[in-house]
């Protein structure tokens, strides 16, 4: 029942921890950006888990020290948005899969390649060193004044989130320049499968607001330490200038973290329900258009911060602009359902929870969109749920799904299908009662970034068993996903040796053997329309999905969308 | 925040408020609120109508359409052009409606009228002050109903921002270091409801929640006239009640009820935010614990020891750098010409009252 | 800066020299190279995208800031810092020309030039910080103006003190608006303060007006306030200036190694056209920098 272990492969081309530490292969340094990024991921959750399990009861849980707590939710999100959200689907799957897809050798630049995966290193290490140097405590935002005031390491967290966005910079440019240079003969942009569109809007956000974070971080660090005077109000400085820098990068950066799980689900979608995607052109300008509308709604962040009502009156109204693309997609992968073959594999399951979820935090966005109910709404648990609905419930989950989805490929073995539907619907569980219940607290009113809430427990008395029943769901999620974690590494040596092609799907990634040879297709493979699943069926023999294509080469010519 | 501390002893005792709110919002004590609600209601429901729909349609497809044997994908259109526009289009009415709707609220929440009252309100690490049209200033915030309320709002400028939240009135406003804000607001429910801060501000931005007393009509002159007893006396009948306060109430029935000076100065100690940093339980914290600490020996960062009288810890409240207490920072600010002669008597007294 | 794939060790059979192996044509690793230098390019100008932002927020809200600070700035040497920077321009042009045509010798001479017209720019740069540190004309925190050495050489203040009124009671600080006052055409009350109207509630702020008491019809620094923001606004962008000169005098040093070597000529000079292409980005921001900051009037 074991297949052979097939040849030369991307694994064993060279041996030895050295020959991957300076490895030029996209596919390895995607591997290692991976098992960094789940290393991160396990810290920031472990962080998350100490706040919630602070706030199971009111008064001191675990600490009795605020500070304490306060670095608990400043570093929580310190690593999960610079270390593993924002760099997570691209550095890793995207690094993978993207130069497989189309068909090419390599990145455009694999030694800036390499190079961004040491930033990431570097970055990374330097954020965890603020531990040592006395913990950060602004929350992950840095807010001015009070960043500039705070005794806590925000030198030390600026320069590792100011590393880390030139790591982030370098993969965008290497990735714009890839998809437009090294696409082989016949590859059009409407032959992109929808994942590299969406990698593609991505990379275009990250080269463009990336830079920006960068400025205000150089002024932050530079308020700090020599007292230039823009931010801080006892120099004449203006704080809320900080928050419209801040947001013109960190609102964009939101659409860089959902963009690629947006790609994501629309390759797990298709592949799993055996069919051609629906609307591919809507999907792909969709992606483009929510990374241009990403720029220009930064000021819904600050409602109440005191800017003029006619710019939150324009930023509103152009918030809800980013409403219709992302229901286009939603409407999109329903439609690819219908009439599918839909097999529930752990992917499969993975993209349902993702449109489960990303639809209660879209949904939810109208409530923070809209300026009246912003008001009360903004600042609150509800806010805290929102954003752990499209993070969490959109960015993570199709980030798991797309692991779980690529995993035959990159490291050739299957993992269980039992226990990965299994995991799947804890996590979902568990992430929907640890969130939910938060939507409520929020538009009850419990503020966020609260040690303690014990003072408002006789006005609100409802908030100890939400946050107590907020505190059991993170557990069960935390279960969930070490579940995950055991049964993923188990497959690593007991795994069955996985097929070229495990799902049946279309692209060209699953043209070439599981794992993938150290240079992906000796020549350019034939290409066409990436989500034609004419022909393709499972075959005994080979333990997998064959395609059995009566006019292979003629396909070349065979246009994306008609 | 229990009720006995803040609101002056003469005042009635306020309920909690009975209203519990519904099951998304708290209670509606604004006239803003009922209208911000309504938006909530309308986006609640459209929201839900659409999530339903994506919810069922996936769950009858993936039932639906499951794999099996020998039964393969269906070949359907991979695109339609009116399918797109539909579901393009229907969401672009509705967002637009919602954000009409929610702009003309906003404008509203915005906008006080003329004749609102004004109430001054200065926020720091950690605490709120409110100062009332006769001068007056106090830990709470207390409210006409049915009045329309003018809230200017300001930190130091080497503070930090903070956010005066009302979740029960649904308005919120940022207080920004180096600039004044406002908020306004119209109460029309008789109760007590939480104030808090919503700007992370630091360590203690969780003790920034106070309350806001909405009284009835003629409640809150009666409030204020009597909030601040000792300012009320003439020097003749504070001398009087210095000597005997329970004489002196008893002789003045208009200050009936009136607390002894140590309780007047555990008032005090919580509204000019002497609690932020000094304990009384004899845990050290930014400042020395008040427990114990009249009468004994206090070694001073200059290596000398000071004995803890009335007069040095008058000169401590009014230039707490002249003699800094050894292992703290130079850190309080000086209360010279924010605190009165006879809140530093209560305080004093206070202080006593915690020897043991 | 991206690399671009070339020099990996690699066994090329037929494969030009200095084609990477996931290339398949010299044309096709030019061009990606060429694009990915152009986005990086694109991040530069957004990282100082960012600060222009900042200094136009200031500009616009409090115009009396820029006016009274700018005065401080030596137009002279800024203007010939412009000068150097444009012609280092040129002979980086000359250079890639050079390259493309392999002229060895030529391509290394006009090398040495740019790197030379960098050297001079910092030099410069470097009397005029002294300058500025010698007079307290510092940062926000650091801002303490005065004249120590009024005789100094480089001291515009100086220079414009000695053909202005002059006999203040505070020489120092008075100089540069004394000097201006002496041509009183050139200003107006009404711009000297910022625009915005004091607020309807809350204090002045920034917004103050010059005091009283002064007869001067033009503020000093004294009575403008916060001018030591223009000096943290100054040292943040033609410091970041400053090292992005560095950062493209150390690529020419490299340019000029690799030529030394003989590494480029007609069919590779990739490093050389990129290498200029970030060294005229670099004297494109100074021209922007210097009207904002020394031109204002």
């Amino acid at each position: 029942m074991f297949t052979p272990a097939t040849g030369d492969n991307y694994l064993n081309h060279t041996r030895g921890i050295g020959s991957w530490l300076v490895t030029l292969d996209h596919k390895r340094i995607g591997v290692m950006y991976l098992v960094s990024i789940l290393a991160m991921f396990m810290l920031g959750g472990l962080f998350g888990l100490l706040v919630r399990t602070e706030l199971l009861t009111p008064g001191p849980t675990i600490t009795d020290n605020p500070d304490t707590y306060n670095q608990f939710f400043t570093l929580h999100g310190v690593i999960m948005i610079f270390l593993v959200i924002i760099p997570g689907i691209p550095a890793a799957l995207g690094n993978f899969v993207l130069p497989i897809m189309l068909g090419a050798k390599d990145v455009a630049f694999p030694r800036l390649n390499l190079c961004s995966y040491y930033l990431y290193v570097a970055g990374a290490l330097l954020a965890l060193g603020s531990l040592a140097a006395g913990g950060l405590d602004t929350g992950w935002t840095l807010y001015a004044p009070y960043s500039t005031q705070t005794k806590s390491a925000v030198f030390v967290v600026a320069a590792a989130a100011f590393i880390l966005g030139f790591s982030s910079i370098f993969t965008g440019l290497n990735f714009i320049v890839t998809i437009h240079k090294l696409r082989p003969p016949g590859m059009g942009w409407f032959q992109l499968p929808l994942f590299l569109w969406s990698l593609y809007a991505t990379a275009v956000i990250q080269i463009l607001a990336t830079p920006v974070l960068a400025i205000t971080l150089l002024l932050l660090v530079a308020e700090r330490t020599l007292g230039i005077g823009i931010f801080d109000p006892s120099l004449g400085g203006d704080p809320v200038l900080f928050q419209h820098f801040f947001w013109f990068y960190s609102h964009p950066a939101v659409y860089i973290m959902i963009l690629p799980g947006m790609g994501i689900v629309s390759e797990l979608i298709s592949t799993h329900s055996h069919k051609h995607i629906f609307g591919y052109r809507a999907i792909a300008y969709s992606s483009v258009a929510i990374a241009l509308f990403g720029f220009l709604v930064w000021g819904h962040h600050m409602f109440v911060s005191g800017q003029s009502d006619l710019v939150s009156m324009i930023f509103s109204a152009l918030t809800f602009s980013v409403a219709i693309p992302s229901a286009i997609k939603v409407f999109n992968w329903l439609a690819t359902m219908y009439k599918g073959s839909i097999s529930l594999n752990t992917p499969m399951l993975y993209g349902l929870s993702f449109i489960f979820l990303f639809g209660i935090g879209g949904l939810t966005g109208l409530f923070l969109g809209a300026l009246a109910t912003d008001v009360h709404l903004h600042s609150t648990y509800f806010v805290v749920a929102h954003f752990h609905y499209t993070m969490m419930g959109g960015t993570m989950i199709a980030f798991i799904g797309g692991i779980h989805h690529w995993w035959p490929k990159i490291t050739g073995r299957l993992y269980s299908q039992l226990w990965g539907r299994f995991a799947c619907i804890l996590i979902f569980l568990g992430f929907n009662l640890t969130f939910f219940t938060q939507f409520i607290m929020g538009s009850r009113g419990m503020p966020r970034r609260y040690y303690d809430y014990k003072e408002l427990l006789p006005y609100h008395p409802e908030f100890h068993a939400l946050h107590a029943a907020s505190t059991i769901g993170a557990y069960a999620l935390a279960i969930g996903l070490m579940l995950t974690a055991v049964y993923l590494l188990h497959s690593l040596f007991r795994g069955r040796r996985a097929p070229a092609n495990p799902w049946g799907g279309s692209t060209l990634e699953w043209q070439c053997s599981s794992p993938p040879p150290h240079d992906n297709f000796a020549t350019p493979p034939p290409v066409g329309d990436p989500y034609d699943f004419e022909g393709i069926e499972y075959d005994l023999q080979a333990g997998g999905y064959v395609r059995h294509a009566p006019e292979g080469p003629a396909r070349v010519t065979t246009p994306g969308d008609e | 925040m229990t009720t006995d501390v803040g609101a002056s002893s003469l005042s009635p005792p306020l309920a909690l408020a009975q209203d519990q709110g519904s099951f998304w919002m708290p209670p509606q004590a604004s006239a803003a609120a009922s209208e911000v609600d309504w938006l909530f209601s309308f986006i609640y429901y459209i929201a839900l109508f659409f999530f339903a729909l994506i919810v069922i349609l996936m769950v009858f497809f993936v039932v639906r359409y499951r794999r099996r044997e020998g039964v393969g994908p269906q070949q359907v259109a991979t695109h339609s052009l009116a399918l797109e526009l539909t579901w393009s289009a229907v969401p672009t009415i509705l967002v637009i409606l919602i954000f009409w709707w929610s702009f003309t609220g906003f404008v509203s929440l915005r906008t006080p009228p003329e004749n609102a009252y004004e109430i001054n309100v200065f926020a720091e690490q950690w605490r709120w002050e409110f100062t009332y049209p006769n001068g007056h200033s106090d830990d709470e915030l207390h409210v006409p109903v049915d009045t329309p309320v003018r809230l200017v709002m300001h930190t130091d400028s080497d503070d930090v921002i903070h956010s005066l939240y009302i979740p029960a009135f649904r308005i919120k406003m940022d207080i920004v270091p180096g600039r004044y804000s406002q908020v306004w607001f119209r109460a029309t429910q008789v109760g007590e409801y939480p104030l808090v801060c919503a700007e992370y501000c630091g360590t203690g931005h969780s003790d920034m929640v106070t309350i806001v007393a909405v009284h009835e009509p003629g409640g809150y002159e009666k409030w204020l006239e009597l909030a601040d007893p000792l300012k009320r006396m003439t020097p003749e009948q504070y001398e009087a009640y210095a000597k005997d306060p329970q004489a002196f109430t008893q002789a003045n029935p208009e200050f009936e009820g009136l607390e002894p000076p140590w309780q007047m100065g555990k008032r005090v100690f919580t509204k000019k935010g002497c609690k932020s940093c000094h304990t009384v339980d004899g845990t050290p914290y930014t400042g020395p614990t008040m427990k114990g600490l009249f009468g004994k020996q206090e070694h001073l960062a200059d290596g000398s020891t000071v004995p803890v009288d009335e007069n040095y810890l008058r000169e401590s409240i009014l230039a707490p750098g002249a003699k800094i207490v050894a292992g703290y920072d130079n850190v309080m600010t000086p209360y010279q010409g924010r605190i009165s002669d006879r809140e530093i008597a209560a305080l004093i007294a206070y202080i006593k009252s915690l020897r043991e | 800066m991206p690399d671009t794939g070339v020099g990996e060790p690699h066994a090329a059979h037929e494969h030009p020299p200095h084609l990477a192996h996931h290339f398949e044509t010299p044309a096709q690793q030019f061009a990606s190279g060429k694009l990915g230098m152009w986005l990086f390019l694109a991040t530069e100008i957004l990282l100082f995208g960012g600060l222009f932002c900042a200094y136009a927020v200031y500009r616009a809200n409090h115009p009396e800031i820029f006016d009274v600070g700018h005065r401080f700035l030596n137009k002279y040497l800024g203007g010939v810092n412009t000068l150097v920077l444009i012609l280092s321009s040129f002979t980086m042009a000359t250079a890639v020309y050079c390259a493309q045509r392999s002229l060895q010798k030529e391509l290394r001479v006009c090398l040495a030039l740019t790197l030379l017209g960098g050297g001079i720019f910092m030099a410069i740069k470097y009397v005029e910080y002294h300058d500025k540190w010698k007079h307290g004309l510092l940062w926000g925190t650091r801002y303490e103006p005065h004249m120590d050495e009024p005789g100094h050489a480089h001291d515009q203040v100086k220079s414009e003190h000695t053909s202005g009124v002059g006999g203040s009671a505070e020489p120092s600080i008075q100089a540069p608006a004394t000097a201006a006052a002496s041509a009183p055409a050139t200003q107006t009350a009404a711009d000297e303060r910022s625009t915005i109207a004091p607020a309807t509630i809350g204090p002045r702020g920034l917004t103050e007006l010059p005091d009283e008491e002064s007869t001067a019809e033009h503020p000093t620094p004294r009575q403008v306030h916060n001018v030591h923001i223009f000096f943290g606004i100054y040292f943040v962008m033609t410091g970041l200036h400053g090292l992005h000169v560095l950062a493209g005098m150390a690529v020419i040093v490299w340019l000029l190694i690799r030529a030394h070597r003989g590494h480029f000529g007609a069919a590779y000079f990739a490093p050389v056209d990129l290498g200029g292409l970030y060294w005229h980005l670099v004297d494109m921001i100074w021209i922007f920098l210097f009207p904002m900051l020394y031109l204002i009037r």
